[in-house]
């Protein structure tokens, strides 16, 4: 069984066209990129996923299920989500932003505080100089894997990625991308990226979805994207050099 | 100082703080909520911050005035002048609620919402503390001009600081009217310099 799964799911608002017909499914392990151009539909796509929206039509399947039969606080509490810009809570610490999703469910201050140094720790930001700092304290790229750190702080099967190294300075992003790929090998998380940047995808996904105006165009793995013959995925492919 | 005046100043002062406290603790309990369910039914905010809007344009005295023969919440005394007062407070407490929460970065409750928070935890725990110098900086407002407006509270029976003036006025009696006017200023500049000091607080947390 795909852990996520998308079945002919459009998405319509105010009479445009979202996504239509986006067929496609992850299965446990593997990280899909969802690349494209602004517009094309990927974040929205994403915030499917989780059930911050409904397909119009259609349905999306998480572990089985329909997001519509999900519990829609316990389905987002099984899902770390990296946000565009982080949105990490400002008043918060960084250790209680990481502790947040552990602490609403019930996990005690202890382990949460346990996990929470575990992945500062794994995350490069020692905890005992990063906890007690305020998000406004840190670079974008920390504040980034504060972000990453979060996400993994309930221990989700799946991850959910909205362009999070898109504001980084290249040789941050770089990192980043590295310690993504790092992580996965360890954690074994399945995720969907997104991302306008093919180098990125080329770079971190198993699998790449190219989205055009709400369609999927192509699904293949990276070595079969570098040989697509769509004309988007030519355009996407011509910005490589 | 006068000593016929020493005497009254300290019932007097107690008086005004009563009116004060007990107006303002009354808006609070009902501006705070009532900007937050502003935040969540967009068809009420025209209603509710225009019905504000215009009972802030209403002179003090005519609102006393325009109350007095109302049954139930009218009359001679103390309970209309608290009524009056709690009217006035309400636009500065409901407005900078609504502005404060409606004014959270979105992608902050966006991520929120993201996280799994139910609205009751988003409300509490990320809109409320965010939006928390905003609202007190309504709340500082309010309570200065109240401290100002209770004076008048005199002119109805109501007691406070507004005897001494009321009573200077009528007798020409500069001293009287000091009496009355220095004090209540002294009140709303510690009440503005009090508050201001815990927004500061909350703003830098």
């Amino acid at each position: 069984m795909p852990l996520v799964e998308f079945r002919d799911v459009c998405y319509e608002v105010g009479g445009r066209q979202i996504l239509s017909d986006v067929s496609f499914s992850v299965e446990a392990g593997e990280t899909l990129v969802l690349l494209g151009r602004s517009g094309s539909g990927k974040t929205t796509a994403l915030k499917m996923t989780n059930g911050m929206l409904f397909p119009t039509r259609g349905e999306v399947r998480v572990e089985g299920k329909s997001t519509r039969e999900w519990d829609p606080i316990r389905l987002k509490r099984r899902i770390g989500y990296v946000i565009q810009e982080v949105g990490l809570f400002p008043h918060f610490t960084v250790a209680r932003n990481v502790g947040l999703v552990p602490t609403l469910d019930g996990v005690s201050a202890d382990d949460v505080a346990q996990r929470v140094d575990r992945l500062l720790g794994e995350m490069g930001l020692p905890p005992e100089e990063y906890r007690a700092r305020y998000p406004r304290q840190l670079s974008g790229g920390q504040r980034q894997r504060v972000g990453v750190a979060r996400a993994l702080a309930a221990d989700p099967p799946l991850l959910l990625f909205d362009e999070p190294f898109g504001a980084l300075d290249p040789v941050t992003r770089v990192e980043l991308q590295r310690q993504f790929l790092d992580l996965r090998r360890n954690l074994q998380k399945t995720s969907i990226f997104v991302t306008h940047d093919v180098r990125e995808a080329l770079r971190l996904g198993t699998r790449i979805g190219l989205l055009t105006r709400g369609c999927l165009e192509v699904s293949a793995d990276p070595q079969e994207f570098r040989n697509a013959k769509t004309e988007e995925a030519l355009a996407f492919l011509g910005s490589l050099d | 100082m006068r000593p016929d005046l020493v005497n009254d100043l300290l019932q007097l002062t107690g008086e005004h703080l009563v009116l004060v406290l007990s107006a303002m603790s009354a808006a609070m309990l009902i501006g705070v909520p009532l900007g937050i369910l502003l935040t969540r039914r967009a068809g009420l905010q025209r209603w509710l911050l225009g019905f504000a809007s215009v009972m802030q344009t209403i002179p003090s005295l005519a609102l006393f005035g325009f109350l007095i023969p109302i049954p139930f919440i009218g009359g001679i005394g103390k309970r209309t002048v608290i009524i009056a007062l709690v009217m006035y407070a309400l636009l500065p407490i409901l407005r900078n609620t609504f502005v404060g929460i409606a004014s959270v970065d979105a992608a902050v409750c966006e991520s929120a919402v993201a996280m799994g928070m139910t609205s009751g935890q988003i409300l509490r725990q990320v809109q409320l503390p965010l939006a928390a110098p905003t609202i007190l900086a309504g709340i500082r407002v309010a309570t200065v001009t109240t401290i100002g407006t209770a004076t008048i509270a005199a002119a109805i029976g109501g007691g406070g600081l507004g005897v001494f003036i009321f009573r200077g006025v009528a007798s020409v009696d500069t001293a009287q009217i000091l009496a009355g006017a220095v004090p209540a200023a002294l009140m709303a500049l510690a009440a503005d310099g009090g508050l201001g000091w815990v927004e500061r607080k909350l703003s830098r947390a």
